[in-house]
């Protein structure tokens, strides 16, 4: 218990016999190919931990490397399996072995028994891991990259043009401001800073900060034309810090960060190889339930601004559908839908997904064009919209 | 270190008791996720009681930023020292200068103040509510356990304060400052833990009442709930019977009372479409 340093020899790793110590190297390498990040700085963690433990127990190891090689709930399971798999068949005695996590909980929510149920010439598509994602796919989804100049032009144009924040809501902060209230930390200071002269009264005022967007972008295959598209308005879109994207189609997944990277091309590319259900079915109901579940709850989608951009063909139950968006209604501050079909001549809200959905959306808008998404990205700002029936059109 | 833990009345598994014992010895921080009300809280005030420690607390919420954080200069003290030299006539400029910045006009704030507290048990609540900018500041102060002031030069903690970190995932905590810590996962506790937990927490609670809101909360937590009871649920529902004077439980009690475990009308519903008393009789009571 006391703070007493842990002799460590110089290349890191604490002394011991080194055949016990590359044991355990092999270990954090098994796992890093079974996608666990375990970096350098873990390994030594992990290294430090089984020494100070004096380990020469199997549960012990356990532990070390279950708190010190793990960084998120998503790498529990796996480390389940590759310790098992690395250190021998029984499970550790006399304790109880977590079970994996809820399916419902995990970063990637299946909507079924995932590879065999989708159609047969996407069976190598399907597979989760991302290395197995291959180049081809990559390309197959660059392709409306590679656009024709003015195509290009107008992409470019969207991209410069668009800067998608919420609308604005007051912050507990405050700050300087030439009207409001008294400011007496800063009144104080130019006070102090005068001698104790009678100053100027500095003001301050609540501050107005953009509210967190949320974008749940379908991949299915009935939105194959318009998703790569409506991916670019993402990647647009999470430039700034307070917006979150993620994909809908046989699974959900959160894309924030893979669009975090600077150059389109390259935020797709990432995307592409982090998405395993392109142009799959879509389970929306289930989906967002999952969505509602595991971040929207929590907090991600209180008091923000929510966008769904789908067509509404729903394969699951349009019934899930309805009561999982009256839920988001309830927890979000507005509901957007955007429904590239929606522009189509003779376009009425019939697919019985999005017919559920309607009633529990504040603004339903178009999504198909450049000028449609422009007109989304005022509505997420906060413009008003007059709700419009499907019947209506502009 | 498991049982000067289960002696302030917080039981442990093997992997978090390891966890303490980790973060004592290689003084880093223990960061805990989990649903809500399953102990990551608690956690920090019987650690703190176990090492007879003082707990600090801080609570992290939207744009909580360092004067809030760590320190603050005492404006108004400072004025009043001013007056005070000026009505005795001190003539010496530069020293009254240097007074103004003395460690007795700064206010120490939750994580200056655990640096300094030796031992200390830091808390720092709901991580993911701060933003990033301030999640890079504590990465900076965890790594080092150290605090540079610039009017006054560098504090070390000698002797670390034991930091836990919680999160409830509203949003992904950056992986620099997940690297340094000890990641612990807090589960739901099986049948036994929970009873145990909850004849810890409440003595007076007749051993049959306690074993049969354990069993329904357990068949709660398996049905598909928009938020699942936490142990802290079951705690207030034990107690809630309690009061109203149960020793034992039945469908019917247990129906009007499913407001301090379930607090969504959805969930709620579900449950009184479940057969309560056939999970009371399969627990054999």
């Amino acid at each position: 218990m006391s703070g007493v340093g842990v002799p460590v020899s110089e290349n890191g790793g604490p002394p011991g016999p080194p055949r016990a110590d590359a044991a355990l190297l092999g270990f954090a390498r098994a796992l890093r190919a079974a996608g666990v990040d375990a970096s350098a700085e873990r390994v030594h963690a992990f290294l430090r931990a089984v020494h100070e433990l004096r380990a020469g127990m199997r549960a012990d190891v356990y532990w070390a490397g279950r708190l010190t090689l793990c960084g998120g709930r998503d790498d529990l399971e796996r480390y389940e399996r590759v310790f098992t798999a690395y250190f021998g068949g029984a499970a550790p005695a006399g304790r109880t072995v977590t079970v994996p996590p809820p399916p419902r909980l995990r970063l990637v929510a299946r909507a079924g028994p995932m590879p065999r149920t989708v159609a047969r010439d996407e069976q190598h598509r399907a597979r989760p891991a991302a290395a197995l994602a291959s180049s081809a796919e990559v390309l197959r989804h660059r392709d409306i990259a590679e656009l024709d100049s003015a195509g290009r032009e107008q992409l470019r144009r969207l991209l410069a043009a668009l800067a998608l924040r919420g609308e604005v809501r007051r912050s507990a902060r405050r700050r300087p401001a030439r009207r409001g209230e008294v400011d007496p930390h800063r009144t104080v200071r130019e006070l102090l800073r005068r001698g104790g002269e009678p100053a100027r009264l500095r003001r301050h005022a609540r501050a107005d900060r953009p509210r967190r967007v949320v974008l749940l972008v379908d991949v299915s295959g009935s939105m194959a034309p318009y998703a790569d598209a409506l991916l670019r308005f993402a990647h647009a879109a999470a430039r700034g810090s307070h917006t979150e994207v993620f994909t809908i189609g046989t699974r959900l997944t959160r894309v924030t960060r893979e669009l975090s990277h600077r150059d389109p091309d390259l935020a797709m590319a990432a995307l592409a190889a982090a998405v395993p259900d392109w142009r799959g079915g879509t389970r929306l109901g289930e989906l967002l339930r999952a969505f509602l579940d595991r971040w929207g709850q929590r907090g991600m989608a209180r008091g923000a601004v929510v966008v769904v951009l789908s067509d509404g063909w729903e394969r699951g139950d349009p019934e899930l559908l309805g009561a999982q968006m009256r839920r988001l209604h309830r927890l979000a501050h507005r509901v957007i839908w955007a429904n590239p079909r929606k522009a189509r001549p003779g376009y009425a809200p019939l697919a019985a997904g999005m017919a559920a959905a309607l009633p529990s959306v504040d603004a339903f808008v178009e999504g198909h064009s450049l000028a449609a998404l422009e007109r989304l990205a005022a509505v997420v700002r906060g413009a008003e919209v007059a709700f419009v029936e499907g019947a209506d059109r502009a | 270190m498991r049982a000067r833990l289960e002696e302030t009345g917080y039981l442990v598994d093997d992997g978090l008791a390891t966890a303490c014992f980790l973060a004592l010895r290689l003084h880093r921080p223990i960061f805990c996720e989990g649903d809500a009300g399953v102990g990551k809280t608690a956690l920090a005030s019987a650690l703190a009681e176990a090492l007879d420690a003082p707990l600090i607390r801080l609570q992290c919420h939207e744009g909580i930023d360092a004067s809030q954080a760590l320190y603050d200069w005492d404006f108004p003290r400072q004025l009043l020292h001013l007056r005070a030299a000026e009505a005795a006539g001190v003539k010496d400029a530069d020293r009254l200068e240097g007074e103004l910045y003395d460690r007795r006009f700064l206010v120490a704030r939750p994580l200056l103040k655990a640096l300094e507290t030796q031992p200390s048990v830091l808390l720092v609540d709901e991580i993911d509510r701060a933003d990033d900018e301030f999640e890079a500041f504590l990465l900076e102060l965890l790594s080092e356990f150290s605090v540079t002031i610039p009017e006054l030069g560098t504090l070390r903690a000698e002797v670390p304060p034991v930091v836990v970190l919680t999160s409830n995932r509203t949003r992904e905590v950056h992986d620099a400052l997940k690297r340094r810590c000890l990641y612990h996962w807090f589960d739901h506790p099986g049948f036994a833990r929970e009873l145990a937990i909850v004849r810890r927490r409440l003595p007076a609670v007749s051993a049959r009442l306690a074993e049969q809101v354990t069993a329904l909360v357990q068949a709660l937590r398996s049905q598909d709930l928009l938020k699942p009871p936490g142990v802290a649920e079951t705690i207030d529902w034990a107690q809630a019977l309690d009061t109203l004077g149960a020793n034992e439980v039945d469908a019917e009690l247990a129906v009007a009372t499913l407001g301090s475990v379930l607090k969504y009308r959805e969930d709620a519903e579900r449950a009184r479409g479940l057969d309560l008393a056939a999970v009371l009789a399969a627990r054999g009571t």
